[in-house]
């Protein structure tokens, strides 16, 4: 086997520490295109049916809350500061600091599911007569789309309660610290989904 | 060569043959060409012994190029004659008679612009240009005659159209493409190809022999077949979409609210003209077409008399 | 390569014999030992799909019923086709030949995320057994479950469709695992201008993976939550519209062709050199080829639609763009015949399989010139002649490349060889069975015979029962291969460590490899192919 020759080989691990953090990184970015697709594919969707029922989707519009939504656009906005900061805490090997804008990043998180909570229950239950997602299909996107964005932000959410609890036993340091800025990664991507379904869906139609 | 499409009975099929010629020819060409050439390789070139020499040959520009260049050109002409051609079939003259098609799970309908409507046949006068005008009452169909070289998704949304000048007297086969569900492949239908004369007799029916020399019983067999009753009424007791006919008439059923029906001859007319009106119990949910509108009188007594002798 | 560890009774320690029990092979992180699990599962999914083919075609043998009755035949044409993609063949090549081969030829000790990769593997399994479910609930929907008829079989195809999110989700993860792996594994020396084409068609079909299956995720997702929910978007009767289902099942399900036929061409491109002793003719060509078909491949997805109500000026620009998947592929097939030029071809049966590959796939190619042609389609769409392309594409060029490259790589994997005499005689079977099935289609859908049908007019008859014979000996032919290769896994001969002298870095280790595949992290100082003597004979070496 002539031409092959050999590495010593200093480690047993798969790959280098560096190699791990800059895979990590791209694997996620690599999965934020996947996530882009998924919900492409919606809003495709949505552009063919609010073309296509025009004066409805307008109407519609008007039914959802502007102004929860507006206040959860600011609280998404917030969680991806709170992530930022505990992103760069990991980066300074401060482990109390990421466990505290964890803290922060699940609180706005919360609200931001609390809201919609009251959201969908406005629909669901209030509205006299109550909205379903089979009303219309201006209501299947809306109930979807958001339900899918709220089932990011779940799962975001458990990946952050595992980043505080890893920042709780001290884990991260200057050398280590690719899981938070990874989750802080797809975090953002929740954050951006949510900025382009708000005015899409609550804004377009104009104000109430 | 290698041709084995069924007979041309459109302006529109010799040209479709002609294309599908061209293509298989390049591609038998193409197909026996490489392989003979991979076999005599293969033969030529076969190993002798493990230190057999071989040259190191790694690309060639000049050749890559033609090789890339010369199927891309192919491809081109290919495509265009496809294209010049489907335009022409997707753009129907203006004077083209229209028939508006209706795919039902699992039978066509066709209506003919003076009101005359039927089941599973369509009636064409040779020479023509038809214009065929689909939707679908449920699922998605596809309405596909081959000999006219035709096929169009029959949609529930939309209208869809499809054109053709029949060019041959005959009887054709008309199938759905698409798949619908359970008796997709018994939804079939007639295409016939008439002279003009005989087509303005029959839409106008100024003579139909068979209605008027048949006994009711055998007129009943014919229309029931035709209906495309068969794809969901058994009539040997099996089950089916819809219930079994053997012997059904003269007994009691009993319907979906409970209650007993003899089956006489007025409840077999309503359940054929309105066939919503009693739902046999156990086939709640499955609709079966209305026919108003749709049968003669005698039609409708020969089924009746039909029905008695199974 | 001869230094190894080994165990007390003097064995060799290798991946297989490392580590004992059930226990670790279900925990195993290890890339070749998930390769064979996968290997293991696809195959016996390919039985279970290759059963109800089987079931199929038995009823199809005479006109009328034959055996049973329509309500069985959508189920089970249904379930072959869910069955043979979504658990056989979009897994198949990557997850298998890939998952084992890719760290081997890229000089890597495992894949990147190794752990994803096991998480991989099981979810994989667990979508698998969600539909197995689907079975037992007469799915009748096809496999490409248009609405609005899927929206009437509401928890077979709520079943299904879960189903179907997780297995595309685990093919996610493996093109996004394979695809950081070669960017980031490869040896010092591997360059990109270096690298095998098996791991470049996996770089292609990875991209695809990532690029077009969350887009069927999210279809099958509204498809589910139609028939939970009612949201109405694929329901005619709320307003929805059923061409858009198709629009966007297309634009995966396209693309998911490559996903399946890339990796064969790769296959057959790593066996042709080695079993001709000659370079692989045109490298930078077929790279490009095989990127270039990536790339079309998310163009085109519209030819499924040419006669399903899509506006004329579409239907012309899909059928001009479709042409274009037709060039590289051809470019493909005169590389592969060139490589054979002045070599010294040895008839072993991986290359009996890749010959069979070149043939079979020009058929496929040169029958999708009629698919792609918007004239002649009018004609063939949603017949027989469909059903033939198709099979002929991923039965003759996906499976038979799946298969190729098990019997290339067998001796890799095991250390052992299987019987040669009995895989050439398998191979003979099912080049006949599969020619003698599917020829006959093409003449079926010519006569204008529609796919899905349960019965057929009388005068199809001896055509089809023709295929249904040969059917029946292309499935004798699978069980020989697959009765060959299992035998050969416990009782086939040792073998020598590279028995058809690749010159591939796989080969450079032992076989079966160790536990961490390489000794030593080996450089790379050459590309592949460097095969046959420069100027061995005056003259001929271009260059």
């Amino acid at each position: 086997m002539g031409h092959h020759e050999s590495l010593p080989l200093g480690h047993t691990h798969f790959a280098e520490p560096e190699q791990v953090y800059h895979s990590a990184k791209f694997g996620m970015w690599v999965f934020l295109a996947t996530e882009v697709h998924l919900f492409g594919a919606l809003f495709c969707t949505f552009a063919v049916y609010r073309w296509r029922y025009f004066e409805d989707f307008q109407q519609f519009a008007l039914s959802l809350n502007w102004r929860l939504g507006g206040l959860n656009t600011i609280v998404l906005l917030t969680s991806s500061y709170f992530m930022v900061r505990a992103v760069d805490a990991a980066q300074k090997g401060l482990n109390k600091k990421v466990n505290s804008f964890c803290n922060l990043t699940l609180l706005c998180a919360l609200t931001f599911l609390v809201v919609k909570f009251f959201e969908y229950r406005a629909k669901l239950i209030l509205h006299e007569p109550p909205i379903f997602p089979h009303s219309h299909i201006f209501y299947g996107l809306y109930f979807t789309m958001t339900g899918i964005h709220g089932l990011h932000v779940l799962l975001g959410m458990g990946a952050i309660w595992w980043l505080k609890m890893r920042a709780k036993r001290e884990e991260f340091s200057v050398t280590y610290y690719t899981p938070v800025e990874v989750v802080g990664l797809y975090w953002h991507l929740v954050d951006v989904v949510w900025i382009y379904l708000f005015p899409l869906l609550y804004l377009l139609g104009g104000l109430a | 060569m290698f041709t084995f499409m069924p007979e041309q009975a459109s302006e529109w099929a010799p040209y479709v043959d002609w294309l599908n010629d061209y293509i298989t020819n390049i591609s038998v060409f193409c197909i026996l060409g490489i392989t003979a050439v991979m076999l005599y390789f293969a033969i030529r070139y076969r190993r002798r012994g493990p230190d057999d020499v071989t040259p190191y040959i790694t690309h060639s520009a000049s050749l890559e190029t033609a090789w890339t260049v010369v199927p891309t050109v192919i491809c081109f002409f290919v495509f265009y004659y496809g294209f010049e051609s489907y335009h022409e079939m997707r753009n129907p003259p203006a004077n083209a008679m229209e028939v508006n098609v209706t795919g039902v799970k699992w039978r066509w309908d066709f209506e003919y612009s003076n009101g005359k409507r039927t089941t599973n046949e369509l009636v064409v006068p040779i020479g023509r240009a038809v214009k065929l005008i689909m939707r679908s009452q449920d699922t998605t169909h596809s309405f596909f005659i081959p000999a006219m070289r035709v096929k169009e998704d029959v949609l529930s949304t939309v209208y869809s159209y499809l054109w053709f000048t029949p060019t041959k007297l005959g009887e054709y086969h008309i199938f759905c493409a698409e798949y619908c569900g359970l008796q997709h492949s018994g939804m079939l239908g007639k295409l016939r190809v008439v002279s003009e004369g005989e087509f303005g007799d029959y839409l106008y029916d100024r003579q139909d022999p068979e209605a008027v020399e048949l006994p009711p019983a055998e007129l009943g067999k014919l229309k029931f077949a035709e209906k495309g009753c068969t794809a969901c009424h058994s009539i040997d007791g099996s089950k089916g979409l819809g219930p079994s006919l053997k012997g059904v008439f003269g007994g009691d059923h009993v319907m979906s609210d409970g209650s007993v029906v003899k089956a006489d001859e007025n409840y077999i007319r309503e359940s054929i003209v309105y066939s919503q009106k009693k739902i046999v119990k156990g086939f709640e949910g499955i609709v079966m077409p209305a026919f108003e509108g749709q049968l003669s009188e005698a039609e409708v007594n020969g089924l009746i008399a039909y029905l008695k002798t199974l | 390569m001869s230094a190894h560890a080994a165990t007390a009774d003097g064995k060799q320690l290798n991946y297989l014999n490392c580590e004992k029990g059930l226990w670790s092979w279900i925990m195993s992180i290890d890339h070749k030992r998930i390769g064979l699990m996968y290997l293991a599962s696809i195959l016996s999914f390919f039985v279970v799909g290759g059963v109800f083919a089987l079931l199929v075609r038995a009823e199809l043998f005479s006109h009328g019923k034959t055996l049973y009755g329509p309500d069985d035949y959508n189920v089970f044409f249904t379930l072959h086709g869910v069955i043979m993609i979504f658990l056989f063949i979009v897994p198949g090549i990557p997850a298998t030949l890939g998952n084992f081969l890719l760290p081997l030829m890229i000089g890597a000790k495992d894949v990147i995320f190794p752990r994803l990769n096991r998480f991989t593997y099981w979810l994989y399994l667990f979508g698998a057994a969600i539909a197995f479910c689907a079975i037992f609930m007469r799915l009748d929907t096809g496999w490409t479950f248009y609405a609005p008829y899927s929206i009437q079989n509401r928890w077979a195809v709520v079943t299904a469709t879960a189903a179907a999110f997780f297995l595309g989700f685990a093919s996610i993860l493996t093109g996004l695992n394979f695809l950081v792996t070669i960017h980031n594994m490869r040896a010092p020396g591997m360059t990109w201008g270096r690298l095998p084409l098996f791991v470049w068609t996996l770089y292609a079909s990875a991209i695809l993976q990532i690029v077009a299956t969350p887009v069927i995720g999210i279809t099958l997702l509204l498809l589910l939550l139609e028939n939970t929910m009612g949201i109405g978007i694929f329901n005619p009767a709320a307003g929805g519209d059923p061409v858009l289902f198709e629009h966007l099942f297309w634009f995966y399900s396209h693309p998911v062709v490559y996903i399946m036929i890339l990796p064969a061409m790769g296959v057959v491109s790593e066996i042709i050199p080695v079993f001709s002793k000659k370079p692989i003719f045109g490298y930078k060509a077929l790279v490009y080829a095989s990127v270039g078909i990536a790339a079309v491949s998310f163009l085109v997805w519209g030819h499924h639609m040419f006669v399903a109500g899509m506006s004329n000026l579409s239907r012309y620009i899909f059928s001009f763009l479709t042409f274009f998947v037709a060039v590289p592929t051809a470019v493909k097939v005169f590389n592969w015949v060139s490589t054979m030029y002045k070599g010294s071809i040895s008839w072993d049966t991986p290359m009996l399989y890749a010959m069979a590959f070149v043939f079979l796939f020009l058929i496929a190619g040169t029958t999708g010139v009629h698919l792609a042609t918007l004239g002649t389609d009018a004609h063939y769409h949603d017949t027989y002649f469909v059903v033939a392309h198709f099979h002929y594409t991923i039965q003759g060029g996906a499976v038979i490349g799946l298969f190729a490259g098990l019997h290339f790589w067998f001796p890799k994997m095991f250390g052992r060889m299987y019987n040669e005499k009995v895989a050439k005689f398998a191979w003979l079977f099912l080049f006949i069975g599969f020619n003698g099935t599917f020829i006959p289609q093409f003449i079926l859908g010519m006569e204008g015979m529609p796919r899905r049908y349960y019965d057929y007019p009388i005068e199809f008859e001896p055509l089809h029962r023709i295929s249904s014979i040969f059917a029946f000996i292309n499935a004798a032919g699978y069980a020989m291969v697959l009765g060959n290769l299992f035998y050969a896994v416990f009782k086939g001969k040792k073998c020598e460590e590279n028995p058809f002298h690749s010159l591939s870095l796989e080969w450079t280790t032992a076989s079966p490899p160790i536990h961490d595949n390489f000794v030593q992290i080996p450089r790379v100082t050459t590309w592949t192919y460097g095969y046959g003597a420069e100027h061995a004979a005056e003259g001929e070496a271009v260059h």
